[in-house]
């Protein structure tokens, strides 16, 4: 009995000793192959193949990172729930009186969502676009382009923003996708979208650098930033001229101002983007310049690029990849922030919770003090001021404005340029309250010049 | 009655023999597969076998330390005891986190580690650091070289 006991506890120990032993090995082995095979090309990937789904039959783990930009996410300042900035803040509704933004303008949503959001928002179902909005909104657009031109890539770029966006859908089938960013064969980073091209190249230029080739010339660190500067940047996307980024005096939002204040449409008219509804002001519509915003912060001045903090790199087993999840960095402070910064995650996100707070506090009384312009105006305006009399007040409403809602458009909520985004609000509210003070004079005159008058009489 | 239970006991100790060397040379072969020997020696690139090291040995080719310390001149005790505790402490958390995959990234060095670590800072730097070294704060371990000098190693420190 006692020998059977024997050899079964013999047998039973070696049995477990060689499964872990083996279970072992195979995992060592696995992770061996995962540091081993970085892909396999099981498609042939060229410039004519646009879907990402293919693309993701090369590239599983980027594919699977890419399609996650659908899922549902929140921070304390954003989120792609299609939340309406309209409800969370009627102010809004005031500042763009008159303008389609004032109908329907909702909070941004992930990637994969791009070109769906375009074609489901009042702003193209009740508005006229151009195909302008196509540029960040769909994939393969060097492709789209291409197409349309013929061959030749600005041709077809000129060609396709000029058409109506309804008639621009029909080259569009994918949102934002691989071959935007990747060239086919390499997988190296490179941009094709040539407003950006256009853009960065009088950008250069005035910084001295002649013909400037971001994809020839651009360090890969700088590519990392340029792939997502293509689309989240301030730019004109209306009817009057083709879709251009405003950078010829630089990206400071003043030399932006100065640029599209010295700038005249074809039809001899000065820039805008609006006329405003309730004050008649022609004003500034900011659209997102988060890549203008991050080159005025302390990340950018450290050689810190979009990449490294909305798509981090990860590792999955043995292999390393670029979280293709391109999402806010407080979803994933670990990888996004800890990497340079030495400090838990509790202490970045608290870090970054007191900027956006005092952001948002300075923001509201940006918006606030523009409010209360707008609404003097309106009182100046049923007194019956000549409107040549309003022509300062309406030049300091476009300034106040610009500001507010460039950092209200921006997406980071201060973040990427706290000290920036301060001063921007400083100024914005500075001009809000001139305009107000300028607005009261007039309509103290007015009514002081109609008592009189009665008087007289 | 006795030969027949020596022969039997023989068989228990043939049968447990046949096993151990099963189990050996399935470890064995484990041992040399996954370059268990590279472990014993003092280059830098075993340091990177299981790839998360793969960022520290990359800044560390290129850092200032490059030419006068391996990964083990700075991370290890340089006493022949407990060099070989430390490589059997470092091995054994090492390998039971990479293979269950469950450790927080980016990685931190541990408590027992940045001692190790502060201590070979001073050995190799003795003559140039001793008047800094008697500091009150580096006796209680609350001044430590590495939070200036950063990246003397490599990137990432801390």
């Amino acid at each position: 009995m006692n020998k059977i006991f024997s050899y079964g506890l013999i047998m039973v120990l070696t049995a477990l000793l060689t499964g872990a032993l083996v279970a072992f090995l195979l995992n060592i082995r696995e992770r061996k192959e995962e540091g081993r095979v970085r892909n396999v090309d099981i498609v042939q990937l060229n410039e004519e193949i646009t879907d990402p789904a293919v693309w993701g039959v090369n590239y599983p783990r980027e594919y699977d990172g890419y399609k996650k930009t659908s899922i549902v996410t929140h921070t304390r300042f954003g989120g792609s729930e299609g939340i309406s900035k309209l409800d969370s803040d009627p102010r809004l509704k005031t500042i763009f009186a008159g303008y389609a933004f004032s109908v329907d303008y909702n909070n941004r949503r992930g990637h994969y969502y791009s070109l769906l959001d375009q074609q489901e928002t009042l702003r193209t179902k009740n508005f006229k676009q151009t195909g302008a909005c196509l540029q960040c909104h769909a994939g393969g657009l060097k492709q789209i382009y291409e197409k349309a031109g013929n061959g030749d890539l600005m041709a077809g770029f000129e060609k396709v923003c000029a058409m109506p966006l309804k008639d621009a859908w029909q080259y569009a089938s994918h949102p934002v996708a691989c071959v935007d960013c990747h060239e086919p064969k390499t997988m190296g980073l490179r941009v094709t979208r040539p407003a950006f091209l256009n853009g960065i190249k009088v950008l250069k230029e005035k910084e001295g650098v002649k013909d400037y080739d971001p994809n020839a010339m651009a360090s890969r660190q700088e590519m990392r930033t340029y792939v997502c500067a293509q689309c989240h940047v301030e730019y004109y996307c209306g009817p009057k001229a083709t879709l251009f980024y405003p950078w010829n005096n630089g990206l400071k939002i003043e030399e932006i101002e100065s640029y599209y204040d010295s700038y005249t449409f074809k039809d001899g008219h000065r820039f805008y983007d609006f006329k405003h509804e309730l004050t008649g002001a022609e004003v500034v519509k900011a659209q997102h310049p988060e890549f203008e915003m991050w080159s005025q912060g302390v990340h950018a001045r450290s050689g810190v690029a979009c990449a490294d903090c909305h798509m981090p790199y990860m590792r999955e087993g043995a292999t390393k990849v670029t979280d293709h999840h391109v999402q806010s960095p407080l979803l994933n402070v670990a990888r996004a922030c800890l990497q340079c910064h030495h400090f838990t995650e509790r202490e970045m996100l608290e870090r970054v919770n007191t900027i956006q707070d005092r952001n948002m506090k300075l923001l509201s009384r940006a918006e606030d003090a523009l409010v209360s312009l707008i609404s003097r105006v309106v009182e100046v305006k049923k007194q019956g001021v000549s409107e040549e009399l309003l022509v300062p007040v309406y030049a300091l409403q476009r300034k106040a404005q610009w500001r507010a809602d460039f950092v209200n458009a921006e997406n980071s909520m201060g973040f990427h340029a706290p000290q920036e985004a301060a001063r921007i609000l400083g100024e914005a509210i500075d001009y809000a309250r001139q305009g107000e003070l300028l607005a009261q004079a007039l309509f103290i005159k007015t009514s002081s010049n109609q008592n009189n008058v009665k008087v007289e009489k | 009655m006795a030969i027949q239970s020596l022969f039997q006991k023989r068989n228990l100790v043939v049968l447990a023999m046949i096993c151990a060397g099963i189990i050996l040379g399935l470890g064995g072969f484990i041992f040399i597969y996954a370059k268990g020997y590279s472990y014993l020696s003092n280059d830098p690139l075993a340091c990177a076998n299981c790839h998360v090291m793969q960022g520290y040995y990359d800044s560390w080719v290129k850092s200032s330390h490059h030419r006068a310390a391996a990964c083990n001149d700075c991370h290890i005790p340089h006493g022949l005891v407990e060099k070989y505790l430390a490589k059997a402490r470092n091995g054994y958390n090492h390998s039971k986190a990479f293979t269950l995959q469950n450790f927080p990234e980016p990685i931190r060095i541990t408590r027992a580690n940045i001692e190790d670590l502060q201590h070979n800072c001073i050995e190799c730097h003795a003559t140039m650091v001793s008047d800094i070294s008697a500091h009150r704060d580096v006796g209680k371990g609350q001044a430590r070289c590495t939070q200036c000098h950063r990246s003397a190693g490599h990137l990432n420190l801390d």
